[in-house]
């Protein structure tokens, strides 16, 4: 009896010295992966960094209005955000790397899933990045565009202009990510809708005066504006 | 030689029958029917009074006329010019006319122009505009006669205005060109000029072509090249400008073809510019300006207010072009009613360096910075109408040569703002 329980713990023990003999080269190849990941990780960042910087990216963030967000939020300039978010983005696919090498049944079907979410990621990110640019850039060309031709509400112009955009790349970035596309879709349907229909009631409601200036600019050349025209200094 | 392959076939067979000439006469046209018929036959009256010895021709640059304009111009016979004049030319006088685009581009224009010129090895060149309607033929002999006969490289003509007319000249093109590159030239952008065929044969070379600005501005660009070029320049007085010219032309339009033009040449000319110290005077045929004084409506009440609006609600484009102290201080005049504003010397200079400066940082979109310009300008104009609504001639020479004193002595400031990282 006793020489069967020192049997069966020694096979137990043996089995686990078996078992962990199996898993340790994993394990080592694990740590190798996640060690060599933060190695290439922080320097991915550290050029990421360098470049970001050599083209001016906080700038360019700065014109897009994503600066001011993260102002706001207390978060650092946008190219440490950016370089910050490659590095621990790098180093967690290295991480999942190793993670799959172990072969636990169940987590690889989810790395594989993260692996093939990565694409959308990136170009959910890119096209945030530039469509906040072109809201910024659209809505300062309106801007200036209705102060040099002396519209009332240039301000109110610009920033339809822009939240018009502003809506619009958000329903194609969570598009993109596949987060709650059909929600997203009628929020999208819903919101620009309603922005159109709001315009279309101040315009005909309380820009009545406006259009009809607007209109009567347009189409008749009054006497007001002839004598715009003749007052009218010759620059050149 | 490179540059005739844009030339079109027929084009370049019209100039191989013309040979080589003296004297060549551009006439960049775009629907200018009107008055081009004029023009052409006071050119001809001018080389058959002025230069009937040389060999010359016309060559007409249009772009994509569609009522009768290049018709007009090689229509005219030499016949229809010898009523007018006792002499007769000795030579054939050559018109010709090449459609360079379906739309007009000035900077195509002067470039067939010039590539006409040196294919044909003019001596001389002038290009007039087509649109005068007060074009003398001594307009023309002023322009040329510096070039063929005293060697001077680029004619720049001065006008007889009247005192509220080119205000964008006076009040900024004038003073930021005579204190950065050192030379008082009072017309660097030019409607009419003369040079030579070496300064066009140099200017034609430059790279200049495929820069993506489509040409605007290229008069401006050429007197620049002039300037850094070290070639000899003088001015020649021509007769009153007709100010109903320019008058359709809008204020932002005509920003971007010469502010910004000049700001974008700041940055290739940094190395030119930056070492000039004080001003030349150019050597000047005639009276180097004619003021007029002549009362004109001017509506100060809406210069005053698109000014004070643009401050308001361009404030966050002005935040990434201007100092903070600039901008506080343009926040302080806007709200000044119309009898206590001023838009004073030294805070224009100070502003248009800052967009200078932010113009070669490209803080935002460039063209965006030219267009935050113009309500600033209204208030600029709003205060020199206001300071010379009853002055003298004198007084206005005396107010324009002492804001063309403040942007030499503000240079430093721009040089400063150059430099600096932010």
């Amino acid at each position: 009896m006793r020489d069967m329980i020192v049997s069966e713990l020694m096979q137990a023990v043996h089995d686990l010295a078996r078992g962990f003999a199996h898993y340790l080269p994993r394990l080592i190849v694990m740590v190798i992966l996640a060690l060599a990941g933060w190695l290439i990780a922080y320097v991915v960042k550290m050029i990421l960094r360098s470049v970001l910087k050599l083209l001016r990216f906080d700038r360019l963030s700065e014109n897009a209005g994503a600066s001011q967000l993260l102002t706001k939020a207390s978060l650092p300039s946008a190219t440490e955000v950016v370089s910050r978010f490659v590095f621990w983005l790098t180093w967690l696919g290295f991480i999942l790397l190793g993670v799959s090498v172990l072969g636990i049944m169940g987590l690889q079907d989810q790395i594989t899933r993260f692996f093939l979410f990565l694409p959308h990621l990136f170009v959910a990110v890119l096209i945030l990045f530039l469509g906040l640019l072109a809201a910024s850039f659209f809505s300062r060309a309106t801007l200036l565009a209705a102060v040099n031709a002396n519209m009332p509400s240039a301000r109110v112009l610009s920033l339809a202009v822009r939240s018009i955009i502003t809506v619009f790349v958000f329903s194609v970035v969570f598009e993109e990510l596949g987060l709650a596309e059909q929600t997203m879709l009628v929020a999208f349907g819903i919101v620009f809708g309603a922005l159109m229909l709001g315009m279309a009631i101040a315009f005909g409601m309380g820009g009545r005066d406006l259009a009809r200036r607007f209109l009567e600019e347009r189409f008749v050349r009054d006497k007001d504006k002839k004598e715009r025209d003749e007052d009218e200094l010759s620059p050149l | 030689m490179e540059d005739e392959t844009f030339l079109t076939d027929d084009f370049l067979r019209q100039l191989i029958n013309v040979g080589e000439v003296d004297i060549l006469v551009g006439l960049p046209t775009h629907n200018n029917a009107r008055t081009v018929g004029s023009v052409v036959h006071t050119i001809r009256t001018c080389i058959l009074r002025n230069f009937p010895r040389e060999r010359a021709v016309i060559i007409n640059a249009d772009g994509g006329s569609r009522d009768g304009t290049t018709e007009l111009v090689t229509g005219i016979s030499i016949g229809d010019s010898r009523p007018t004049s006792d002499v007769y030319a000795l030579r054939t006088l050559h018109s010709i006319s090449t459609r360079y685009a379906s739309t007009p581009r000035s900077g195509v224009a002067l470039r067939t122009i010039l590539a006409a010129a040196e294919l044909l090895r003019a001596k001389a060149c002038v290009v007039m505009s087509p649109d005068s309607e007060n074009i003398q033929p001594e307009w023309i002999s002023n322009l040329l006669r510096p070039i063929y006969y005293d060697g001077f490289d680029l004619v720049s003509p001065t006008y007889r205005r009247h005192k509220f007319d080119g205000l964008l000249m006076t009040n900024l093109l004038y003073p930021m060109v005579r204190a950065l590159y050192g030379v008082r030239l009072r017309e660097a952008y030019m409607p009419e000029f003369g040079f030579s065929g070496r300064l066009g044969n140099q200017f034609l070379g430059q790279n200049t072509w495929n820069d993506g600005t489509e040409g605007n501005g290229v008069e401006l660009r050429f007197a620049l090249a002039a300037i850094t070029g070290k070639y000899r320049i003088c001015q020649s007085f021509i007769g009153e400008k007709d100010p109903t010219e320019r008058r359709g032309a809008d204020l932002v339009p005509t920003l971007r073809q010469t502010v910004g033009v000049l700001f974008s040449a700041l940055e290739s000319d940094f190395s030119q510019w930056s070492s000039v110290t004080g001003s030349q005077a150019v050597p000047t045929q005639g009276t180097d300006q004619e003021i007029l004084l002549n009362p004109l409506r001017v509506n100060r009440k809406r210069l005053h207010e698109m000014f004070s609006i643009g401050v308001a609600q361009l404030e966050s484009v002005f935040q990434s072009i201007l100092s903070p102290s600039t901008l506080a201080e343009l926040h302080r005049i806007s709200t000044l009613g119309e009898e206590a504003f001023r838009y004073p010397a030294e805070l224009w200079v100070r502003t248009v360096y800052e967009f200078a400066s932010s113009y070669q940082k490209s803080i935002i979109n460039r063209d965006h910075i030219i267009q935050a310009l113009a309500p600033l300008f209204r208030g600029r104009v709003f205060t020199f109408v206001v300071e010379n609504r009853n002055g003298s001639a004198q007084d206005v020479v005396n107010n324009v040569e002492s804001l063309c004193v403040e942007f030499e002595r503000l240079k430093p400031y721009l040089l400063e703002r150059w430099k600096s990282r932010e």
